[in-house]
Parts: C-alpha cells; sequence; structure tokens
C-alpha cells in the first residue's frame, strides 16, 4: 500500500472540513458577531452574567464525577477479581443499562423521585415522613451518576485486570499488606483507568441538558440548558449561545489539559492523586 | 467475611442499575385508567396496544432505523478507506488527521450539534433548499459515527503485515484484487466492530438529533417529546419492547461467541461495545 493509498482519505478529508472544521468556525463566526453580523464582543462578555450557572454545572459534575468514583472503583475491583467468566458477566450486566435510551433510563427516576412517586409511597408505608427529591441538585446529581458511571466501570475494570499478577505477588514477597498493595502497587498502576474514566464521566455531566430539565426542574439550570434555550428555546439568540458553546469548550479543553498532566506526572507521583 | 461483603456490594450497584428499569417494565403491564405512574391497578396490555396502534411512533421507528441503517453504511465505507489512508500516511498529516478525528469524541455532543445546526441553517440560508430534515439527519449522523469507524479499523491495519499485501502482488495478483483478497479480509473484524458502533450510536443519538432535525421525529426525539408532555405509560411500554429487543439480541451475540470460544479453544474477552 503505497502512496497511492493516501488519496483514499481524501473523502473524509472534504467530509471532516466540511462538517467538523466548518461548523466550528461558524460557532466561533457567531460568537463574534451581533445580530446584523458585525464584529462585536458583547456575546463573550455577557455569558460573564451567567457565571452561577457555569458554577452550578462544574459543581454538580464534579460531584457526579466523584461519587461516580467513590462508587465505581470498588465494583471494578470487585470484578476483576472474579473468575474469566463471570467477569464476562458482570461487564455485560454492567453495559445492558446503557443500551437501553438515557431519555427512558432518566424518566425511569422521575418515577422513582416525585413527591407522590415510589419512593415516597414506600416511606409513607412505613409511616416514615415523605422526601422531597424530585426538583433539587441531589436529583441531578444522582441522574448524572446513573446515566454515566458505566463509562467510569468499564476503563478502570479493563485497567485493573491488565495489573500483572506478579508485581501483586512481588509486593507481597517483600513485605507488602494486602493494605499496602492496594495503596502502593494497585491504585497507583490502575491511574491511566481512573484519569479516563474522569474524563468519560465529567465531560458529559458538565454539558448535559435533558438530566437537569428532566430531573433538576426549573430551578438548577446547567450550561447545556443554556445553550439549548439561545438555539430551540424561548431565548432565541444564536450569537450568546454560540459563545457560551466556545466557553464551554474551551473549559472542556482545560479540564482535559489538566487531567492529561496528571497522566505524564502519574509514574514519578504514586498513589497521591486520591 | 469480605466476600460476603463483596457480594453486597456488588448487589447494592446492580440493584442500583437495575431497579428504575424493573420500575418501568413492571409499570407498563398496569391497568389503570387514571394513568398513574404509582399505582397498581392490575394486569394489562392495553398500554403495548395503545403503542402499536400510535402512527407516530411507528413512523419515528421508521426513521430512526432508515437513519441508522445509512449513515452506519456510509460512515463504515467512507471511514475504512479513511483509515488506510491515514495509515499510509506520513506523521505529521497522520497526527492532523488523527486529531480532526479525535475532536468530535472529546468535543461535547450538545457543541457538535449546535454547530451542525449553525452549518445547515446558514447553508438554508445562502443557497436555499429545504430545511432541516432527514438530510441533514444523514450528514450529522455520517458525522459523528466516522471516527468510531475509523478507530476501530486503524488498529487491525497497524497490526496487518505490510509485507501481504505487497506479497499477493508480487505473486502476479492486481492491486485491486489483492486489497479485496488480502487487505480486506485481515481488516474485516475492524470493520465489522466499527459498523455496529455506528449502527447503535445512531439509534441511540439524542443530543445531536434535536439540534438538526428540524421538525423530523426520530425515536428518541419522540421519546423526548412524549415525557415532557404528560404522564404516559406508552413509555414504559416502548420502554419494555425496546430493552427485551436488545436483551435478546445480547443473548444471540454471546450464544455465538461461546460457540466461536469453544472451537477456538480461546478463553478470550469478547470485544464487544
Amino acid at each position: 500500500m503505497k502512496s497511492d493509498s493516501k488519496f483514499l482519505s481524501a473523502p473524509y478529508t472534504v467530509w471532516m472540513t466540511v462538517f467538523i472544521v466548518l461548523p466550528m468556525l461558524l460557532v466561533g463566526y457567531f460568537a463574534f458577531t451581533d445580530k446584523s453580523g458585525s464584529f462585536t464582543l458583547e456575546n463573550i462578555l455577557s455569558v460573564g452574567q451567567y457565571s452561577n450557572v457555569f458554577l452550578r454545572s462544574i459543581w454538580l459534575g464534579a460531584v457526579a464525577t466523584v461519587v461516580s468514583l467513590g462508587l465505581g472503583y470498588p465494583l471494578a475491583y470487585i470484578i476483576a477479581k472474579m473468575n474469566a467468566r463471570r467477569q464476562n458477566v458482570m461487564v455485560m450486566l454492567v453495559m445492558l443499562p446503557m443500551w437501553m435510551n438515557f431519555l427512558l433510563r432518566t424518566y425511569a427516576w422521575m418515577t422513582l423521585l416525585e413527591d407522590n412517586g415510589l419512593i415516597n409511597s414506600f416511606l409513607g408505608a412505613l409511616g416514615l415522613p415523605r422526601i422531597h427529591m424530585i426538583n433539587t441538585a441531589g436529583a441531578v446529581v444522582l441522574g448524572m451518576v446513573y446515566n454515566y458511571i458505566p463509562y467510569m466501570v468499564l476503563p478502570l475494570y479493563s485497567v485493573l485486570t491488565k495489573i500483572d499478577k506478579s508485581v501483586i505477588e512481588a509486593a507481597q514477597d517483600l513485605g507488602a499488606n494486602s493494605r499496602e498493595v492496594f495503596l502502593k502497587v494497585v491504585v497507583p498502576m490502575s491511574m491511566p483507568g481512573v484519569i479516563s474514566g474522569v474524563t468519560m464521566v465529567f465531560v458529559p455531566a458538565v454539558s448535559t441538558f435533558i438530566i437537569s430539565k428532566m430531573l433538576g426542574g426549573g430551578g438548577n439550570l446547567l450550561i447545556g440548558d443554556l445553550i439549548d434555550m439561545q438555539f430551540l428555546g424561548s431565548a432565541y439568540n444564536p450569537n450568546l449561545g454560540s459563545a457560551v458553546s466556545l466557553v464551554l469548550m474551551v473549559i472542556i479543553l482545560i479540564c482535559m489539559g489538566i487531567m492529561n498532566q496528571f497522566d505524564d506526572g502519574e509514574a514519578a507521583g504514586g498513589g497521591m492523586l486520591l | 467475611m469480605k466476600k460476603a461483603g463483596a457480594r453486597i456490594y456488588t448487589f447494592l450497584i446492580f440493584l442500583f442499575l437495575y431497579a428504575p428499569i424493573l420500575v418501568l417494565i413492571v409499570f407498563s403491564f398496569n391497568d389503570s385508567e387514571t394513568a398513574s405512574r404509582t399505582v397498581w391497578g392490575g394486569f394489562s396490555l392495553r398500554w403495548y396496544r395503545k403503542l402499536f396502534e400510535d402512527r407516530l411512533i411507528l413512523e419515528a421507528l421508521c426513521n430512526t432505523l432508515l437513519i441508522a441503517v445509512v449513515s452506519a453504511a456510509a460512515s463504515t465505507v467512507l471511514g475504512t478507506m479513511a483509515a488506510i489512508g491515514i495509515n499510509s500516511m506520513k506523521r505529521l498529516p497522520r497526527r492532523i488527521m488523527m486529531n480532526i478525528t479525535n475532536f468530535p469524541m472529546v468535543n461535547p455532543e450538545i457543541v457538535t450539534g449546535v454547530s451542525l445546526m449553525l452549518l445547515f441553517v446558514s447553508a438554508v440560508r445562502l443557497f436555499g433548499g429545504r430545511s432541516l430534515g432527514m438530510g441533514s439527519l444523514f450528514a450529522a449522523h455520517i458525522t459523528f459515527c466516522l471516527p468510531y469507524v475509523i478507530l476501530s479499523v486503524l488498529p487491525k491495519l497497524r497490526q496487518m503485515d505490510p509485507n501481504l499485501y505487497e506479497a499477493a502482488q508480487d505473486l502476479g495478483c492486481p492491486p485491486g484484487k489483492a486489497f479485496f483478497k488480502v487487505v480486506l479480509p485481515e481488516i474485516m473484524p475492524g470493520i465489522v466492530t466499527g459498523l455496529i458502533m455506528a449502527f447503535t450510536l445512531s439509534i441511540d443519538d439524542f443530543v445531536i438529533s434535536y439540534f438538526t432535525s428540524g421538525t423530523t421525529q426520530t425515536l428518541p426525539i419522540y421519546i423526548y417529546s412524549m415525557t415532557r408532555k404528560r404522564i404516559s405509560p406508552e413509555i414504559n411500554a416502548l420502554s419494555t419492547v425496546m430493552f427485551a429487543v436488545v436483551m435478546i439480541l445480547l443473548i444471540i451475540i454471546n450464544a455465538r461467541n461461546a460457540k466461536e470460544r469453544k472451537t477456538e479453544k480461546l478463553p478470550e474477552y469478547h470485544e464487544s461495545m
């Protein structure tokens, strides 16, 4: 396959230029122009008014990521220690809910969390006081964790199964107890999985707009909702929407840059990330 | 003791993952005139009957399947060609191409959706033509499927011995035939994985379709409008049907893999998605 096969990617190059590069340039163009098409910084500056929305999105996304990591790591560890056949079954069970459309999964939680929902009926039947859960920030975090936890478990699991057993045995031979083996060998060696899990949960969690709409009510506006409102909602203003999108992209890129930094420093820094 | 703890923990996590789905399924059989989501009124199949009489849902399903088939096929052909091209590139152009390929996968979905919407709306404004609909949906779905196809074909190309193709030509095989007889069978598993991924991603996509569909309905968009409107147990019936279909497909795939594994005697984990 010599030089001539290079041209096979020409249609792809054209396609991506038209449907990825050009649209991104358009986002930039709309973000820096007003309705008549002349240059302005107003859109970017007015994004500052929504700093509370940005902070809320980042905060809720971060909480959901930490909770997913806290719940997902033990599960991945337990699965990785099982025998091969049970591992396959378990991995499939983790993935199976992902095959159901995420709107339906989130809708299921609406049924459970409502004031007259199943959990509250259950509490009522036990004679316990009812709890208001739907339309709270907690419900949004729950929805995020529920939808994205497989993205945390799967990369963790695949890294944990690849750890060389002889390394663990070596540590044990050298006198490490099981706690030390876990903290000083297993955790540092699973860092690449942690990093890809964290990115795969954080990015969709920060930019979601359905979960907050369905579980958060009106009071928990996130960046995604803000963008949605500017393009398809009541507040139609694609220029402002583009500016918000641009800022969101920059935030995500910065976060990923920080994560990659950790990935490189991992060999030297050991297990001090957690 | 430790083992029991691990078991209980695993059980609790799976309870968390599956309880909502179970509730959906149970209440899809609920016979209740008030259409309550939480009061049990006896067993019935009425919501299933209603579901299959709903012309809008069936239309949305047809659209979804059509889009999935077309965009999976198109992105597989385009993506495989691109992967072969990228694989034979020098280092710098290859890096540029890989960065462009990775970009839509790291970029938030909503930004991809919004940017494509801007593109289509601007194109309509500039050149006229029909507004957003099936055409823009095809283009959008092909776009977000392409990277997944390329990333599943490329590793197979790297694993392949490049001498094989030259050996075939040395033995008198014309280039075209050498490609179909030597290269294609080698990278077939990657192509099939890419095709299946593209198909399922396309069926499941909501966010990008939401911004690029105009008034065209796909199944996820229809589901979204159902959850906004009112309490409707039809959604439960629909979820149950979709879940059952997925379960059956997975069981078939797994049974086939188990058979293959038996014949090959390789207890390796299958690279499903």
